[in-house]
């Protein structure tokens, strides 16, 4: 294998994994200050309402489907009883459930920010293109899914796309299990691993700070002047 | 017993003369920037009206501070998980529409326009969007009761007033409300940060915002019950009144005080218990929560106090600053100040001495001088502006309003009496427990007061939280995302 397929398949991912995490890292150590939400609710909020909770707790459940079917290897499902009939039912169903709210989310978002006059001009140009991108990853997800699920093509992206995911995350990766995958995944693949490559330059990070911790934190937090706790030790050092 | 020490304010309302002078030094130092344009963390409010932002008094519609949930208080907007499954959306949010859009004149239009016909214009622009735009709405929109007519009906403290008596407030009373953050015991901001950002300074108390760790997750702005947590649209960070801690920390008051053309405020230190808050602010009677939040003071001159206070490693200055201090005075000792809804279960810390003005507007306006025999039956009479007062500063107990409001008029007719070397009459002292000294003492303190009196602000123990040593040569400046150290600045 040579060319465009072993670059894409054998470079391609480690050039944006490498630019995802070594930028990561070293924004949160430099920029905490920018590092942010980016909320825009105080400017509109009818839109936002729907646009975002579609689109977050949507993309939530596609996570979770992704890792499943990706990390966790098919003969872990089979082992576990799951049937491919049950799998692909699951998959097709409550992943273009998942999808389908994720998608009208990011749409109503997208067309949000591009219509709605304060939002358009509070907007940065990586605010806009993250929009963008989420909404075409989905979109090529979602017709990847449909057409794989209805056309029973025989296809089965847990005995091609997962194991090379995984030899990639492994550092062995294997880019001639990509040869016999349809053109509909290899498009959406190619789509998600650039908007991993943008994730870290944008407002996407927030996704990163999801504050769980707080579920243990004491209510009022003490600080003493000059002094910066670590979450670790703000959970101890509050009273109260 | 936790002590710890809190610098608190307390304004008297009676000598506010609505002048905004706080509100734009204020503004000058704290928000002039992009992003900023529409906070006040200083404002002064007409009332009765429905206040910035529009109806910030009424908790249904922005579910901030705590209310009693079996026995505890809890967060309005609901428990911890409740507000992280709510994080994509906040349904308390307010929007710019509940502050007002922040607009700029078109200045040079003035000097640059060709020769024309009609003289040039300067239209408003939106500082958002850069738009013209017609302006509607602002800051001060209902300043000395304009338009009260329209919106002071929805104000949330006309609660309890019949109808046909709420028609002709307008008639009836108006006062100015001076407002800024409370760097409350039992801040629900701090409390429903979900990351952590908000904090209570151990040292004075003052509720700040890690700006680095603040996430936009916009639960302070919606959790503070008086609105005064604002959020950055250009930086998408939360910001507040800082109480100027770096003037309190060198001993000033904040410039909201320093500037105040008629020496109302007030600043000074108080010892509490905050062993006590969560007690405090879990009283079942919402009436109690006043007497209870000065059960949580701590008297500085008891001598257990001072000991435990050093336990607490509190600084003798500090110790000594809080025997002095007006706002104990004022608040503890003479019972004349008042939190602002302690009905939020917030335990607030900036206090207001009722306005008398209300009751005597109306005997001059019929005529008379505001004799003592008309003014104490005044005051149990004049049931408009006693519960409107009650409603804003005693979670609607009368009695309340009523005992200070005596205090005050008990001290014009005694100073009065004085002035006019006329015997003390000494009925109205006794009928609210106060004796020559003490009333004497008060006047000192709410008319004539020295600067030194008014603020009593021991300057922060630096040395104690940094090496001194070592940060000489540096300006303070480079941190990240700041300008760099003095070092890249140029020569100087």
């Amino acid at each position: 294998m040579s060319g465009m397929p072993l670059f894409l398949w054998g470079v391609y991912p480690y050039l944006v994994l490498t630019v995802f995490v070594i930028v990561l890292i070293v924004r949160m150590r430099n920029d905490p200050f920018g590092w942010t939400s980016k909320s825009s609710e105080f400017l509109e909020k009818r839109w936002l309402r729907w646009g975002s909770l579609l689109f977050h707790w949507g993309i939530l459940f596609v996570v979770a489907g992704h890792v499943a079917g990706l990390l966790i290897p098919i003969q872990w499902h089979r082992g576990m009883g799951i049937s491919d009939e049950i799998y692909h039912a699951i998959a097709v169903w409550a992943g273009s459930l998942a999808g389908l709210a994720a998608g009208v989310g990011a749409l109503i978002l997208l067309f949000r920010r591009l219509l709605d006059r304060r939002i358009r001009v509070t907007s940065t140009p990586g605010d806009l293109l993250s929009i963008v991108m989420i909404t075409l990853v989905i979109m090529t997800g979602m017709t990847a899914t449909l057409f794989n699920g209805l056309d029973h093509s025989g296809f089965d992206y847990r005995e091609t796309i997962s194991p090379w995911l995984r030899g990639v995350l492994l550092l062995q990766p294997d880019p001639s299990l990509m040869e016999t995958v349809p053109i509909t995944f290899k498009i959406h693949i190619v789509l998600a691993f650039a908007l991993f490559a943008l994730w870290p330059f944008t407002r996407l990070v927030h996704a990163f700070s999801f504050p769980l911790w707080y579920l243990r934190r004491s209510y009022v937090v003490y600080r003493r002047r000059g002094h910066r706790p670590s979450s670790q030790s703000m959970e101890k050092s509050v009273t109260h | 017993m936790k002590i710890k020490a809190q610098v608190a304010m307390v304004m008297n309302l009676d000598k506010c003369i609505g002048c905004h002078t706080c509100s734009v030094t204020c503004k000058n130092t704290w928000t002039n920037r992009q992003g900023a344009e529409y906070m006040w963390f200083n404002n002064v409010e007409t009332k009765p009206g429905v206040g910035y932002p529009k109806r910030w008094e009424d908790q249904e519609q922005y579910g901030g501070g705590w209310e009693l949930k079996g026995g505890k208080p809890e967060l309005r907007s609901g428990s911890r998980a409740h507000r992280l499954l709510n994080l994509f959306h906040n349904p308390y949010q307010p929007t710019i529409e509940d502050y007002y859009e922040p607009w700029i004149y078109d200045y040079e239009k003035l000097t640059d326009s060709p020769q024309k016909r009609h003289q040039p214009v300067a239209r408003p622009h939106s500082v958002v969007t850069g738009d013209p735009m017609e302006i509607l709405w602002g800051p001060n929109w209902e300043d000395d009761l304009a338009g009260a007519h329209v919106t002071g009906m929805e104000d949330p403290d006309m609660k309890g007033l019949e109808e046909s008596i709420r028609m002709d407030f307008e008639q009836a009373f108006m006062m100015y409300l001076p407002r800024l953050c409370e760097h409350c015991l039992n801040p629900p901001c701090v409390s429903s940060c979900p990351s952590g950002a908000m904090y209570k300074r151990e040292e004075d108390g003052i509720v700040l915002v890690d700006q680095d760790a603040c996430k936009a997750w916009r639960y302070c702005v919606s959790g503070c019950p008086y609105k005064k947590v604002y959020f950055n649209w250009e930086t998408h960070k939360a910001e507040k009144c800082t109480l100027c801690f770096p003037r309190i920390e060198a001993g000033m008051p904040t410039i909201c005080s320093e500037t105040c053309v008629g020496r109302i405020r007030y600043m000074g230190l108080l010892l509490y218990d905050a062993d006590q808050v969560e007690l405090a602010a879990s009283v079942t009677d919402e009436k109690d929560l006043y007497q209870a939040q000065l059960d949580v003071f701590l008297d500085p001159s008891d001598p257990k106090v001072i000991e435990a206070a050093r336990k607490e490693g509190i600084p003798e200055d500090w110790l000594e600053a809080a025997r002095h201090s007006p706002v104990y005075k004022m608040a503890v000792d003479w019972k004349i100040a008042l939190p602002l809804h302690p009905e939020y279960r917030t335990l607030p810390m900036v206090w207001y001495v009722p306005p008398l003005s209300p009751i005597l507007q109306c005997f001059e306006g019929e005529g008379s001088d505001a004799e003592p025999e008309d003014l104490f039956p005044g005051i149990d009479q004049m049931r408009i502006p006693i519960r409107y007062l009650a409603n804003l500063l005693s979670a609607g107990d009368e009695q309340v309003i009523r005992t200070v409001l005596k205090k005050m008029a008990a001290m014009r007719i005694h100073m009065r009496a004085r002035n006019l070397e006329q015997e003390p009459k000494m009925e109205w002292l006794s009928e609210t427990g106060l004796d020559m000294e003490t009333v004497e003492e008060m006047y000192h303190l709410l008319a004539v007061a020295k600067y030194s009196d008014r603020f009593v602000i021991p300057p922060a123990h630096r040395e104690e939280v940094s090496d001194l040593m070592s940060e000489q040569g540096s300006c303070g400046l480079d941190f990240a995302s700041g300008p760099g150290s003095c070092a890249g600045m140029g020569d100087w």
